[in-house]
């Protein structure tokens, strides 16, 4: 069966609809099926098609993702309930052990996302990998720090991610490894995605999971949740009215 | 008896392309001394067999229990003379034949 790669973090500016083409259409000879594009939580409609026909154009498949960065618990909970049903990737950014705690437990978080510049609001440890793993969240690891990071703030960063993978290989969390590009120039294939993750002692066949099916994973099973026949897992609607 | 060297080759894709190949083996050799520092670096084997500034198309060799350094340090490229550059790898081959046989394809 042939493989399919999902790029879940590109983030340009959305204005800018050159920049959005071009890297729609760079993914797509990267050979991408499947990129999220980070919006703002107040996208309306109109917007997202706009994104959504330029992929159609360039033959991939959009799927919506929004970043929260929420700074207390009881935040995450409101911004989940009004934000659930709009957008397929919640991605959580946390920035206090409180809220990452609370993210990890949430099944309504998709992915748990650390800021890499400040090594000291990393809080990936066993106890959050432990809720993690009960819940439905995913590692995600960008690459853009990584690319544009040199020296010291590098070092700290890839002997921090070298942790992360091992406690989250420890606990069955499933990792995302997504390019988090802003930029065309810093977006990689998805075979190069996956050398990267060389650096930090993640096996060859974990990142081809962490650029493929992990990703594609999240995205399928959002997109049933968010089907109107959907009722529950495994149950479905399949046909209604009165005849029923 | 001496081990045969086994060694891959790689068929790369610079963008937006260098001016000459000492600038993109400067960029190159640069990265991988920066990831796994010299003791890493001198394991590469790196080498350029070709350069095509027309096509920003270039060949290099490398031994093969080292592929895996070169194509992270490869990936992690994103500058080349303060000029903003990404290096991508097209194919790699064990043999010099058999990749441009599929890069001409």
């Amino acid at each position: 069966m042939k493989k399919i790669y999902v790029d879940l973090h590109l983030c340009p500016i959305l204005n800018d609809t050159e920049q959005v083409s071009r890297m729609i259409n760079k993914a797509s000879t990267f050979r991408y099926s499947l990129i999220a594009m980070t919006l703002p939580q107040k996208t309306t409609e109109g917007e997202i098609q706009k994104v959504r026909k330029i992929c159609d154009e360039a033959k991939i498949d959009l799927v919506t993702r929004v970043d929260i960065r929420p700074k207390n618990p009881y935040e995450i909970i409101n911004v989940l309930r009004r934000l659930r049903r709009k957008f397929e990737i919640i991605a959580l950014i946390c920035e206090s052990k409180n809220v990452a705690r609370q993210a990890a437990k949430d099944r309504r978080v998709d992915l748990l996302n650390f800021p890499s510049f400040d090594s000291h609001r990393r809080f990936f440890d066993a106890a959050e990998a432990e809720l993690a793993s009960n819940g439905l969240a995913s590692l995600e690891i960008d690459m853009n720090p990584l690319l544009t990071l040199e020296g010291p703030a590098r070092i700290r960063l890839l002997s921090n991610l070298r942790r992360e993978v091992s406690i989250a290989q420890k606990f069955h969390v499933p990792i995302v490894v997504s390019s988090g590009a802003s930029d065309s120039m810093l977006m990689r294939k998805p075979k190069e995605l996956a050398a990267l993750t060389f650096l930090f002692n993640l096996n060859e066949t974990s990142a081809t999971k962490a650029v493929s099916e992990n990703p594609a994973s999240i995205v399928k099973r959002n997109r049933e949740k968010l089907d109107p026949r959907f009722v529950a897992p495994g149950i479905r609607i399949i046909h209604g009215g009165k005849d029923c | 008896m001496l081990k045969r060297v086994r060694r891959r080759y790689l068929a790369l894709e610079i963008e937006p392309g260098v001016s000459d190949s000492k600038e993109l083996m400067d960029a190159i050799w640069g990265a991988v001394s920066k990831l796994f520092g010299e003791y890493g670096a001198s394991q590469t084997g790196l080498a350029l067999i070709h350069y095509d500034a027309e096509r920003n198309l270039a060949v290099i060799r490398t031994a093969h229990a080292a592929l895996s350094m070169v194509s992270t340090a490869l990936a992690s490229i994103t500058r080349i003379h303060d000029k903003s550059t990404a290096i991508h790898i097209l194919t790699v081959s064990g043999t010099i034949k058999s990749l441009y046989k599929r890069i001409n394809k």
